[in-house]
C-alpha cells in the first residue's frame, strides 16, 4: 500500500491552523480573582498558550464554571492516523427502528426469560423491559420488535413452547447464578431443548448474564452470548443483522459496529 | 391565553367518561390488598427498622402472616394481637408474632376482639397525630421561606452516594433550583422492599430508603433557611412499594412524589391489579401529607411517536386524575405530566408543542402540571441541545406549568455534571423572567395551527376514552392503547403480593384517611 503523504493539521477557529480551543470546566472553589487566575494556569498547564478565560461563573457558593478559549500548539499528522472502517455503524432507536420497517417489514418477535432456578430478573428486564438500562431503550420500547418478557425460574421447555406458537425470531435466556456452574448446565439443557423441538438452528437463540461470554455462549451452542455492561441496543442490533442475514436482506459476511466476537 | 379550543362541555365528558372508566377498578381496590400495604401499614406504627441481614422487620412480619394464610385480616389486626401477648415495643411485636406458631393465630372471642380493635385504633390515631405533626412542620418553614414563583425549577441529583447527592443537592438549590429530584437505583421498583438505612453505593441512581429520605432533607431545609427559599424534595412512589414509599416520604416530610396509576403496569412490566390496590393507598398518603403527585405520561411519548400519540397522553391524563381524585387529593396536588418531544426535525414543531401544552393547561386548568424536557431526539451537540431546551423553557412559562424538569445539554451523554444544571438554571430563569405573563398578551387565534391541532388531539382523546368505556381498562391495557404496552390483568410482577380481604378485614389507617 502506498502511504500517503504527509497532512498535518491543528484546531481551526477562525484562521487556518489558529490552534483554538474552546473549554469549560468547573473548579470546587468560590468565585473570585483568584479562582480566575486558578483556571488560567490550569488551562496553561495543560499545555495551551494565549488562555482568554471567557467567562467565570458562580455555579453555586463554594463552585465556579468556566468558558476558556486558548491555543493550541499540537500538530498531527492526519495521514498517520489509522481506523479500520466500520461497515455498518451501531444503530440508535430510531435507525435501528427504521431498517426493521424497511428491510424486515414485519415486527421481530423476541422472547426471554431467566430460566431455570434462577429467580433473578434484573438482567433480562434490562434487555427487554421498557424502561431498558442505563439510558438506554429496552426491546418492548421498539416498534419493531415484539418481545415478551416471560419473567425468572421459567423451565426451558415453556420458554421454547411459548416462543415457537408465536413463531419468536429470538429467544434469549438469561443465566445470573453461577454457583457450581448450574448456569452452564441449565443453559445445555436448553440447547438440549431446543434440539428437540426442532427450533435449534432456525431460531436465533441468545445467552446472557454476568458470567457469560460471546466465546462461552458459541460452545454451548447458542448463536450468541451477551455478558456484562450489555445494554439494549447492542442486544437489538444483534438481531435485526442476524434477521436480515436469515432473511438474505444483508450479506451473509456483513460486519458491523459492536457485533459479538 | 391557552385557548378555548374545546368546549366547556365536550371537557366535562372527557372527565365523567374517565370516571366510569375507573369505576369497575375500584371495586378491585375495594376487595383487596396488598403485601406492600400490610408493610405501610407496619410502618404507620414505627415498624422501620431492619433485622439480620438488612430485611426490614415490616417485610418479616407480613411473610410470617402471609404464609400462615392469615394476612387477609390485615397487618394492624395482628400487629393488635402481638400487643395482646404483651409485647412491650414495635420490634417486640414483630419478635413475638413471627415466632408464633400457625395454630395459635385462631380467633379470639368477640369481646376481646373488639377490645382489640379499640386499642389499635387508638395507638393509630396517636401515630396519625404523630405524623400530621410532622407535615405541620415543613408546611411552616414552607410559609416561612416563600417559594418562587412557578415554573418551579426542577432538577435532578443522581450519584448513588447519599452525602454526594446532598452536596450537588445544594449546589444546584444555590444555582436557582426549586425542586430536588433523587433518581432512584436501577431497578429499584422491582424490589418487593424498602431497602434500610443511608446508602453510599447505587447504579444510576441513589436507593429511596426512608433514612436517605432524612438525609437529604435536613440538608435542603438548612439550604432553604440560608437561601430564604424553599426547596423541594421529590422520590419515586412507583414500582412495588409505591405506599410504603408513600409513608416514608410523609414522614420525612417530601413534597413531591412520582407517582402514576399506570406507570408500573406499562414500563416496569408490574401487575395490573397489585398497581391499582397499592397507587389508592399510596395516593391517599400523599392526599393527607399534602404531597404533589407527578404522573408519567410523558413515557408514552418516549415510546410511541409523540406527534402520533399525542391524544394518549391526554386521555391517560384524565384516567389519572380520576384515580387520585378518587383518592383525596386535589387540584393543586395533581403535577398532570406531559412534555416536549416531538422529533425537532419536522416543521411547526414549537406551534405543535404549544398547541399539545396549552391543550393540558385547558383541560386541567387549577393543576400545576409537571413539564418534562427533551430527550428521545436529543442530540450530543450540547449545543443545538441546550437550544432545543431552551425552546421547552419558553413553552413552559407560556403555558404556566407548575413544575419543570430542566433539559439538560448533556443528556443521553452522562448523568449531568453541575455546570449542565447551572447553565439549564441560568437560561430557564432568564426565559421565565423574559416571558413571564406573555400568554396575557397574545390570543391564539381559534382558526389557526395550534387550535386546529388542539381540537384534532382532543377528538382522539375522546375517541380513546369511549373505546377504554366500552372495552373496560383492562383490555384496553391489554391492546396496548396506551405507549403501545400489551399486558394482561394476570401477568407481570408481584400478583402473589395481592390478597382478598377477609370479611373481618382491619386497617385504622385507611379508614382514617378515608374518612378524612
Amino acid at each position: 500500500m502506498v502511504k500517503p503523504s504527509k497532512q498535518i493539521i491543528r484546531p481551526y477557529g477562525d484562521r487556518r491552523d489558529d490552534g483554538m480551543v474552546q473549554l469549560s470546566f468547573t473548579l470546587p472553589v468560590p468565585l473570585s480573582e483568584k479562582a480566575k487566575e486558578a483556571a488560567a494556569q490550569f488551562t496553561k498547564k495543560m499545555g495551551f498558550t494565549d488562555v482568554k478565560v471567557a467567562a467565570a461563573e458562580r455555579a453555586a457558593d463554594q463552585y465556579t464554571f468556566f468558558v476558556v478559549y486558548a491555543r493550541s500548539n499540537v500538530t498531527l499528522d492526519y495521514a498517520e492516523i489509522d481506523v479500520p472502517e466500520v461497515v455498518v455503524r451501531k444503530m440508535g432507536f430510531d435507525d435501528l427502528n427504521a431498517l426493521i420497517k424497511e428491510k424486515v417489514r414485519r415486527r421481530i418477535v423476541v422472547f426471554g426469560a431467566c430460566t431455570g432456578t434462577d429467580t433473578h430478573t434484573v438482567g433480562i428486564d434490562a434487555i427487554l423491559n421498557m424502561k431498558g438500562y442505563a439510558g438506554d431503550y429496552g426491546l418492548e420500547r421498539y416498534p419493531g420488535f415484539e418481545a415478551y418478557n416471560l419473567g425468572s425460574q421459567v423451565p426451558n421447555e415453556d420458554l421454547i413452547k411459548k416462543a415457537t406458537a408465536k413463531h419468536a425470531d429470538a429467544i434469549l435466556v438469561s443465566q445470573v447464578v453461577t454457583q457450581r456452574d448450574v448456569h452452564k448446565d441449565n443453559s445445555r439443557q436448553f440447547i438440549d431443548a431446543a434440539k428437540a423441538a426442532g427450533i435449534h438452528g432456525k431460531t436465533l437463540l441468545l445467552l446472557g448474564g454476568p458470567r457469560v461470554d460471546h466465546k462461552l455462549a458459541l460452545e454451548l451452542g447458542f448463536d450468541a452470548g451477551f455478558g456484562p455492561g450489555t445494554k439494549p441496543s447492542d442486544v437489538a442490533n444483534y438481531i435485526v443483522h442476524a434477521v436480515m442475514k436469515k432473511e438474505g436482506t444483508e450479506s451473509a459476511d456483513a460486519h458491523y459496529q459492536g457485533e459479538p466476537t | 391565553m391557552s385557548g378555548p379550543f374545546i368546549d366547556d362541555a365536550r371537557i366535562a365528558e372527557a372527565r365523567k367518561l374517565a370516571d366510569e372508566i375507573v369505576n369497575p377498578i375500584f371495586d378491585l381496590i375495594q376487595r383487596n390488598t396488598t403485601v406492600s400495604n400490610e408493610r405501610t401499614v407496619l410502618r404507620f406504627f414505627g415498624i422501620s427498622g431492619a433485622g439480620a441481614r438488612g430485611v426490614p422487620l415490616a417485610n418479616l412480619m407480613v411473610d410470617k402472616l402471609k404464609s400462615a394464610g392469615v394476612l387477609n385480616r390485615g397487618a394492624a389486626y395482628w400487629y393488635g394481637r402481638a400487643l395482646q401477648l404483651g409485647a412491650s415495643s414495635p420490634l417486640d411485636a414483630v419478635e413475638r408474632l413471627t415466632a408464633l406458631p400457625t395454630d395459635k393465630m385462631g380467633p379470639l372471642s368477640p369481646e376481646m376482639e373488639a377490645n382489640l380493635r379499640d386499642a389499635v385504633r387508638e395507638e393509630a390515631r396517636a401515630a396519625m397525630t404523630e405524623l400530621k405533626a410532622r407535615i405541620a412542620q415543613r408546611n411552616a418553614l414552607r410559609e416561612q421561606f416563600p417559594m418562587s414563583p412557578a415554573p418551579h425549577k426542577y432538577v435532578i441529583v443522581a450519584t448513588g452516594n447519599i452525602y454526594d447527592d446532598v452536596d450537588q443537592a445544594r449546589a444546584a438549590a444555590q444555582a436557582g433550583a426549586d425542586v430536588i429530584a433523587v433518581i432512584r437505583s436501577t431497578a429499584q421498583s422491582l424490589l418487593d422492599y424498602v431497602p434500610h438505612g443511608a446508602t453510599t453505593e447505587g447504579y444510576g441512581g441513589t436507593y429511596a430508603t426512608q433514612e436517605n429520605f432524612r438525609v437529604m432533607r435536613e440538608a435542603l431545609d438548612d439550604e432553604s433557611r440560608k437561601l430564604k427559599r424553599y426547596i423541594q424534595l421529590t422520590n419515586y412512589s412507583s414500582g412495588l412499594c409505591m405506599s410504603e414509599i408513600a409513608f416514608c416520604a410523609a414522614y420525612e416530610k417530601l413534597d413531591m412524589l412520582l407517582n402514576d396509576a399506570m406507570y408500573g403496569i406499562l414500563f416496569r412490566d408490574i401487575n395490573m391489579r397489585r398497581t391499582f390496590i397499592d397507587q389508592y393507598f399510596s395516593r391517599r398518603i400523599c392526599a393527607l401529607a399534602g404531597i404533589i403527585i407527578n404522573t408519567g405520561e410523558d413515557n408514552y411519548i418516549t415510546t410511541a411517536d409523540a406527534y402520533d400519540a399525542a391524544h394518549t397522553v391526554i386521555a391517560s391524563q384524565f384516567i389519572n386524575e380520576c384515580f387520585a381524585k378518587r383518592a383525596g387529593l386535589k387540584d393543586w396536588q395533581l403535577g398532570i405530566g406531559h412534555s416536549y418531544e416531538i422529533d425537532p426535525y419536522r416543521e411547526d414543531t414549537l406551534l405543535l408543542e404549544l398547541s399539545q401544552a396549552m391543550l393540558v393547561r385547558r383541560c386541567f386548568p387549577d393543576a400545576p402540571l409537571k413539564y418534562m424536557p427533551p430527550t428521545k431526539h436529543k442530540e450530543t451537540d450540547i449545543f443545538f441541545s441546550h437550544a432545543y431546551d431552551v425552546m421547552a423553557d419558553l413553552v413552559a412559562i407560556w403555558t404556566r406549568q407548575g413544575i419543570q424538569l430542566l433539559g439538560m445539554m448533556t443528556e443521553a451523554m452522562h448523568t449531568p455534571l453541575l455546570a449542565d444544571r447551572y447553565v439549564a438554571l441560568k437560561s430557564a430563569s432568564y426565559i421565565h423572567r423574559a416571558a413571564r405573563g406573555i400568554d396575557e398578551e397574545f390570543t391564539v387565534r381559534e382558526d389557526g395551527k395550534i387550535a386546529n391541532r388542539a381540537r384534532e388531539v382532543f377528538a382522539k382523546a375522546e375517541e380513546l376514552l369511549r373505546e377504554c368505556h366500552s372495552e373496560g381498562m383492562v383490555a384496553a391495557i391489554g391492546k396496548g392503547r396506551f405507549g403501545d404496552v400489551k399486558r394482561e390483568e394476570t401477568g407481570g410482577k408481584g400478583l402473589d403480593g395481592v390478597l382478598e380481604k377477609a370479611p373481618d378485614y382491619f386497617n385504622p389507617f385507611l379508614e382514617m384517611l378515608e374518612a378524612s
